[in-house]
């Protein structure tokens, strides 16, 4: 009953953000960037219908925006529902930095996602981590807009 | 493998004299190269016939003197004159030059020798002369097996470099690096190793894993590497000789930025857990694993001076990638880069004196290096995007890795390895057989 309530809030909360984002989105004029995350569908890809599979982070940056919560939260429901799924989280960056300190940084950004399906009720046994830095673009270009998809946390199901 | 780590034999035939004579500034670049005459060596017809079958080289007198000569070139340092314009032949050049006759092309030093097969053995000899003076300055003779005969090149041009300069020379070396092919979002990666200048290039993983930053070890043949065999990111230790592989350490998690301390002893490294990269070293003999940074960033690319007491890391602590140097035990950290932009990839050179980065200011990537207490910084070279600079074994180049653009097309992304020296005047593409990245130099493999 509790976690229903909790669930109901939750979704309350994800329109409410989802509401918020899309006309901040608007002002911003690229389109597909607020700020210089990326907030297009391009390359997300659905772990169910609704589920996005993918979060996308600012240069530099493993904290989650309203937008990736949001995408989380979605994830964390899934997860409860089908909870004989496991899934590794693949931390990424974009090109523009050195490839060390990126393999650190996509472990970072992985492991913010991993900390929020957690607080959502995730087991840490049925999440693992893999950083690939800026080995795996999916956006081969050299501009802004390419680096923004590249810098991501992806969920992807392991079994 | 084998062949390659047979001893050569030095004979001196006459001691080396020091005269006062040629001497190259090795700090002033290229803006006044040497002219040095390289002549090919003489031969006779009998080991040129020996020479052809064994290593189907028609003309080894040739290809030994063309090594020495592309040497000597790419260092900046010497100008070899065309050969078209010599006066001398060969064997007599190498008993007694006409001093007057390479006065006249104005070449300033002159490297004559000979090449025979003797008991199934490959001897050299040869002699390097100061034509203004009309003296000898240095006699050597080898002998090796025939198949090292790119080896007695190279040992060549450094015995030469090294008598002109006073420095020792960095051309009997290998680079290890990691050869790319394949789009940029599927990229094939393998570890690949050659010559210094391009030859032997030979590859050592087969490309079914993501394989990073190889780095040899100082001393001995053995390289570590980061592999996601299994889709474990885990370092590596690879014998390059065996080829056998082990993992380094028993961690939980991904362990990446390898590298040797200078003894060749212990392996310095990060470790990754819950979102946190600490630096870690590992003592290869007795396994003893010990923590060195403790510290909520991302502490990586950690890096030994020459006598092991000091430790460069780059860390994200005050908010942004900077250059940090600590004792080797932990203790002591200090922040050493506080020029405009972020820093990276701090290596020490092996004279001690200079750290040699990666810089990120306004879109655009450095390879610079500066004193080991962050002043005198000096950039060297400017582009789109350029990282981890390696040093060669005498501390005056360093390679490191370019990437270009992808255009508007998805097309002309490309990543290559460059040299540049010190001065910064000398910058040119090394060139690989695929694309390649993260390249390491070796040591003296003579010495």
């Amino acid at each position: 009953m509790k976690l229903n309530k909790i669930l109901k809030n939750a979704f309350l909360v994800v329109l409410a953000c989802f509401v918020l984002s899309a006309c901040a989105t608007k002002k911003v004029s690229t389109g597909q960037m607020q700020g210089d995350v990326y907030t297009g569908t391009d390359t997300v890809e659905y772990l169910a219908s609704g589920v996005p599979d993918r979060v996308f982070f600012a240069t530099n940056e493993s904290v989650l925006t309203t937008a990736s919560r949001e995408t989380l939260r979605k994830q964390a429901a899934w997860l409860r529902k089908n909870s004989d799924i496991t899934v590794v989280l693949e931390g990424h960056a974009d090109e523009r930095g050195t490839r060390e300190y990126n393999l650190a940084l996509g472990e970072r950004r992985a492991n913010a996602a991993k900390d929020y399906l957690m607080t959502y009720g995730i087991s840490s046994d049925r999440i693992s981590v893999l950083s690939y830095g800026k080995e795996r673009p999916v956006d081969s270009g050299s501009n802004p807009l390419a680096w923004s998809k590249n810098r991501r946390s992806v969920t992807v199901k392991a079994n | 493998m084998k062949k390659f780590f047979i001893s050569i034999l030095v004979i001196f035939l006459l001691p080396t004299k020091s005269f006062g004579l040629i001497e190259v500034d090795i700090t002033r670049g290229n803006l006044n190269p040497l002219p040095v005459a390289v002549s090919p060596l003489s031969i006779d017809e009998n080991s040129r016939k020996s020479f052809e079958k064994i290593l189907k080289k028609k003309n080894i007198e040739i290809e030994i003197s063309t090594i020495v000569e592309n040497n000597l070139r790419t260092s900046g340092l010497f100008n070899p004159l065309d050969k078209d314009a010599f006066l001398q032949a060969p064997d007599i050049a190498n008993l007694k030059p006409r001093f007057e006759d390479w006065n006249l092309i104005k070449a300033q030093a002159l490297i004559t020798g000979k090449v025979n097969y003797f008991d199934d053995k490959l001897r050299v000899e040869f002699r390097l002369w100061d034509v203004l003076a009309g003296k000898e300055m240095m006699a050597l003779a080898f002998t090796t097996v025939p198949n090292n005969w790119r080896r007695v090149g190279h040992i060549i041009s450094d015995k030469v470099y090294e008598r002109l300069t006073g420095e020792k020379g960095y051309f009997d070396t290998r680079i290890i690096y990691v050869s790319e092919e394949g789009p940029k979002t599927k990229r094939i990666k393998k570890l690949a190793i050659m010559d210094q200048d391009g030859a032997n290039n030979k590859f050592l993983t087969l490309g079914n894993e993501l394989v990073l930053t190889p780095r040899f070890n100082p001393t001995s043949q053995m390289v570590t590497y980061l592999s996601y065999f299994r889709n474990l990111p885990r370092v590596y230790l690879l014998d390059i000789e065996t080829g056998m592989q082990e993992v380094v350490g028993d961690f939980p998690g991904m362990t990446f930025a390898p590298r040797f301390s200078p003894d060749g002893k212990k392996i310095i490294m990060s470790f990754a857990k819950d979102g946190n990269s600490d630096i870690y070293t590992m003592d290869l003999e007795n396994r003893i694993v010990e923590k060195i940074t403790d510290h909520p960033s991302i502490d990586t690319s950690p890096s030994y001076s020459p006598n092991g007491k000091l430790i460069s890391f780059n860390s994200d602590r005050s908010g942004y990638q900077q250059i940090y140097v600590m004792k080797n035990d932990g203790t002591n950290v200090k922040r050493i880069s506080f020029g405009k932009g972020i820093y990276g990839t701090p290596v020490w050179s092996p004279r001690g004196d200079l750290i040699a980065f990666t810089k990120l200011h306004k879109g655009k990537f450095y390879i610079g290096v500066m004193r080991t207490d962050g002043t005198g910084e000096r950039l060297l070279t400017e582009n789109f995007y350029q990282e981890a600079p390696s040093w060669s074994p005498n501390g005056r180049v360093l390679i490191f890795y370019r990437e270009t653009k992808t255009d508007e097309k998805g097309e002309g992304f490309s990543a290559k390895l460059w040299s540049i020296d010190l001065t910064g005047y000398n910058e040119r593409m090394v060139k690989t057989p695929t694309d390649g990245s993260d390249p390491s130099w070796s040591s003296l493999l003579s010495d």
